[in-house]
């Protein structure tokens, strides 16, 4: 025994442990949101329990448990119809069922509002259109389909509105600066633009008319349904998003059903307060946060550690200044966020609107949170850790490297410039990558400089200047929050908190990843290796 | 005889006269007067701290690197006064050139490491640089084991090749003045040998102050020996008249391994 203390090896065991017991957490974590966040988009079946009461429930199973109360095993339905029910979900007690049925003509129905509905089709009424399908089911896709292709029409002239919106508030933005620079002698400028702006106005609410008779003429496409108990119901289709007979699906259908959710989820905009449809204003927002707060914070981090480590002086100065930018590191980000809100928002951007934008005030311009200032407020969190890591990686530098080349006649800066920086570089990776890391996972401070719910626009988008600093943005870190906890209907957006977490995921491994090659193909020319 | 061809050649490249050199409280270097003269090898030998690579150091500046140093004492270089701050010490490295201890190729080509002091001064001509590359490693002796593959990175050489790569990257900018720090002691006895042959050519074309441990190396490669210890240089004169008859007893008891 006491050999077996000597040889070293239970400090070998112990190692190991931490290092195990830190890998099987990490993978658990994943694991558990990836189970749960790939498994939300298979189309599952619809099942029918008839209970001893005799009423009948038709739902998704999602949950199986012991009842609390009795310590029988129940389940959980999801039964949606909201509008019917009230809540999307039930509990069934497993003694209460008398018999269970895989309905083949089971519908599950995605609806741009109040959640699914699962429920059985009775009929479709399409005035005008003649559809030829003998089933109800084949007539109600026919239907659908005109339908979709009415809906495009109504999107271009929406395009065209939102066109004609900009224009007018352009001119609107103009002519509020000519007041404010005078009224009087800017009187015949004031009158043309007014007069623009009102012609641009007028074909706005033509248009709008335009839209609102066609989208009234499409929504008299409706179609009756009936839910499990028999109550009726007409749902127009521009309300249906998508279709599925889940039980009548081949394997293949479902993968393409499954394939065509994922799409939606990167692709298509939030629904239903977020807890429904896709993420992609989420996703685009963190991209570009963290891209544009790698843009700021990567020069600033590499030029302060240059000049800490190779130009200041080592004194107690200099050690004070390391200390500190070591210790910002550990500062609370809430801490971070409301520095970025009094100096960025408040201090910069309210000077910036009172300079720039006076005309528009009170109504603020970047004098509100927003994209530009949530990636400077990150980018002052994580500029440390790019300090930190560029300078340990001059430091490793051997001194042998410097001195030959200041020996060959080269200035301090040539040899930064053409030897330590190239030799540096992945180290400086290694901090953006720990910094990139960070600032996506970051949602405190960012939710009070410029993180919204729900926003109306991109940060970027094709109307001049294309990138709209000033503008609001989503976020998925955000957006797990928001979802699962401030949601009206948490069980509901459950499957979307995994889901958005697993997103989240994926980038920060993306990026990493991305950062990580480059890296390692920068380290294999720049290694030293003696003979 | 080597005294009388050592004066033979004139002034002197090198000239050292009362040098005092501190780092700090620590008297580096003692009042050091020494001459060398142009186109010899003269090696500087003593026990370790004694202030021999301190004063090849000066040569260049590369002192000034060091805060806590401070010269006092004047060293002339073909003249010119080189601790004056008005010297400029980017021109002055360019005329004596340094090979260190370590060899420290830097994480570039084989090329990118011999025309890196040309690139520098802003010469970016190709021809020139070619010539110079080719010239310069013809110089070093290692043009034939490199010549195919200039492109490859200068990190994957043996410790001897990068060391002559490091010395021909000194010759390619055309010093006066080579200044070697200790260059075979991190190398086999074949690398070595072949630095101590390259040396002796080298000398037709340079001047070079090598510092080495090896008192045969001292021996084999200089024409001068500086013995230098505890700071002082104890006794300077032609090689063979240091190992055989030094006018010294520390210089003696140094050389027949009595001590140090």
């Amino acid at each position: 025994m006491k050999l077996f203390w000597k040889t070293g090896e239970p400090y070998v065991l112990a190692t190991g442990a931490a290092l195990a017991i830190i890998l099987v957490m990490s993978l658990a974590l994943v694991g558990v949101v990836m189970t749960n966040g790939l498994g939300y988009f298979w189309p599952r079946s619809l099942v029918k329990y008839v209970l001893t009461d005799g009423t009948a429930a038709l739902g998704q199973v999602t949950q199986e448990e012991n009842n609390p109360l009795t310590g029988k095993k129940r389940l959980q339905l999801k039964v949606a119809n909201r509008d019917l029910l009230g809540q999307d979900f039930r509990w069934i007690d497993e003694k209460d069922i008398t018999s269970r049925s895989l309905p083949t003509d089971a519908l599950l129905l995605e609806r741009r509002e109040h959640g699914n509905f699962f429920g059985f089709l009775t009929g479709v009424t399409a005035e005008g259109v003649s559809l030829t399908a003998a089933t109800p089911f084949g007539q109600l896709q026919q239907a659908l389909r005109v339908v979709s292709e009415r809906m495009k029409a109504t999107t271009t002239i929406k395009q065209q509105m939102s066109d004609l919106n900009n224009r007018a508030e352009r001119y609107r933005l103009k002519l509020l600066k000519l007041e404010f620079k005078g009224a009087e002698k800017n009187s015949t400028a004031i009158a043309g633009l007014t007069s623009e702006r009102e012609k641009v106005l007028a074909d706005f609410a033509r248009l709008n008319d335009q839209a609102t008779t066609t989208l009234a003429e499409i929504t008299r496409i409706t179609a009756q349904f009936t839910d499990v108990s028999g109550t009726a119901k007409e749902i127009s289709l521009a309300e249906i998003v998508a279709l599925q007979q889940p039980n009548s699906m081949s394997p293949l259908a479902k993968c393409a059903a499954y394939l065509e959710r994922v799409r939606e989820l990167l692709l298509d905009d939030p629904r239903e307060s977020n807890t429904e449809g896709g993420l992609f204003p989420a996703i685009f927002g963190t991209v570009m946060m963290v891209l544009l707060m790698s843009l700021f914070s990567l020069p600033f981090g590499v030029v302060a550690a240059i000049y800490l480590r190779e130009y200041a002086r080592d004194g107690l100065v200099t050690r004070m200044v390391r200390i500190a930018v070591n210790n910002l590191a550990g500062v609370p980000s809430i801490v971070y966020g409301v520095f970025g809100l009094g100096f960025f928002v408040y201090g910069i951007g309210g000077s910036l609107d009172s300079l720039f934008f006076a005309e528009r005030l009170p109504t603020p311009t970047f004098g509100t949170g927003g994209i530009l200032w949530s990636s400077l407020t990150l980018a002052l969190l994580t500029v440390p850790v790019i300090i930190v890591a560029t300078e340990e990686s001059l430091a490793s530098i051997p001194k042998g490297i410097r001195e030959g080349s200041l020996a060959l006649g080269a200035t301090k800066f040539q040899t930064l410039m053409k030897i330590l920086l190239p030799m540096a570089t992945p180290g400086i990776m290694t901090g953006l990558i720990l910094s990139m890391a960070r600032a996506a996972g970051e949602v405190a401070p960012l939710m009070i400089v410029g993180v919204v719910k729900l926003a109306p626009t991109l940060p970027f988008d094709t109307n001049f200047p294309f990138f709209h600093m000033d503008r609001k943005f989503m976020h998925l870190g955000f957006h797990i929050y928001d979802v699962g906890f401030q949601s009206p209907n948490v069980e509901a957006a459950k499957p979307m908190v995994y889901v958005t977490t697993m997103l989240l995921l994926a980038i920060v491994i993306i990026a990493s990843s991305t950062a990580i090659y480059l890296r390692n193909r920068m380290r294999s020319r720049y290694t030293t290796s003696t003979f | 005889m080597e005294r009388a061809q050592h004066q033979e050649n004139g002034q002197p490249i090198l000239s050292v006269s009362n040098l005092n050199l501190h780092y700090g409280a620590a008297h580096a270097l003692k009042n050091v007067n020494l001459d060398m003269a142009r186109n010899q090898v003269t090696a500087f030998i003593g026990p370790s701290g004694c202030g021999k690579s301190t004063l090849l150091r000066c040569f260049n500046r590369m002192n000034d690197l060091v805060e806590s140093a401070r010269i006092d004492g004047s060293i002339r270089f073909n003249g010119s006064e080189i601790n004056d701050p008005a010297t400029d010490v980017i021109s002055l490295r360019r005329r004596i050139g340094m090979v260190f201890q370590q060899s420290n190729p830097f994480p570039k080509s084989i090329y990118e490491n011999i025309v890196y002091g040309l690139r520098i001064s802003g010469v970016n001509d190709k021809a020139t640089l070619d010539e110079a590359v080719e010239r310069s490693l013809k110089s070093a002796a290692i043009w034939n084991e490199v010549k195919d593959r200039l492109n490859d990175s200068a990190l994957g050489l043996s410790g001897g090749q990068a060391q002559r790569i490091c010395i021909a990257r000194a010759i390619a900018v055309n010093p006066e003045v080579i200044l070697m720090d200790e260059p075979c002691s991190a190398l086999d006895p074949i690398s070595t040998l072949k630095i101590e042959e390259l040396i002796e050519e080298l000398k037709k074309s340079y001047t070079i102050v090598i510092v080495t441990h090896n008192m045969q190396q001292a021996a084999r490669v200089s024409d001068v020996t500086a013995f230098f210890y505890m700071g002082e240089l104890v006794e300077a004169g032609g090689t063979r008249m240091i190992f055989t008859n030094p006018e010294k007893k520390q210089t003696e008891d140094y050389i027949t391994g009595r001590f140090g």
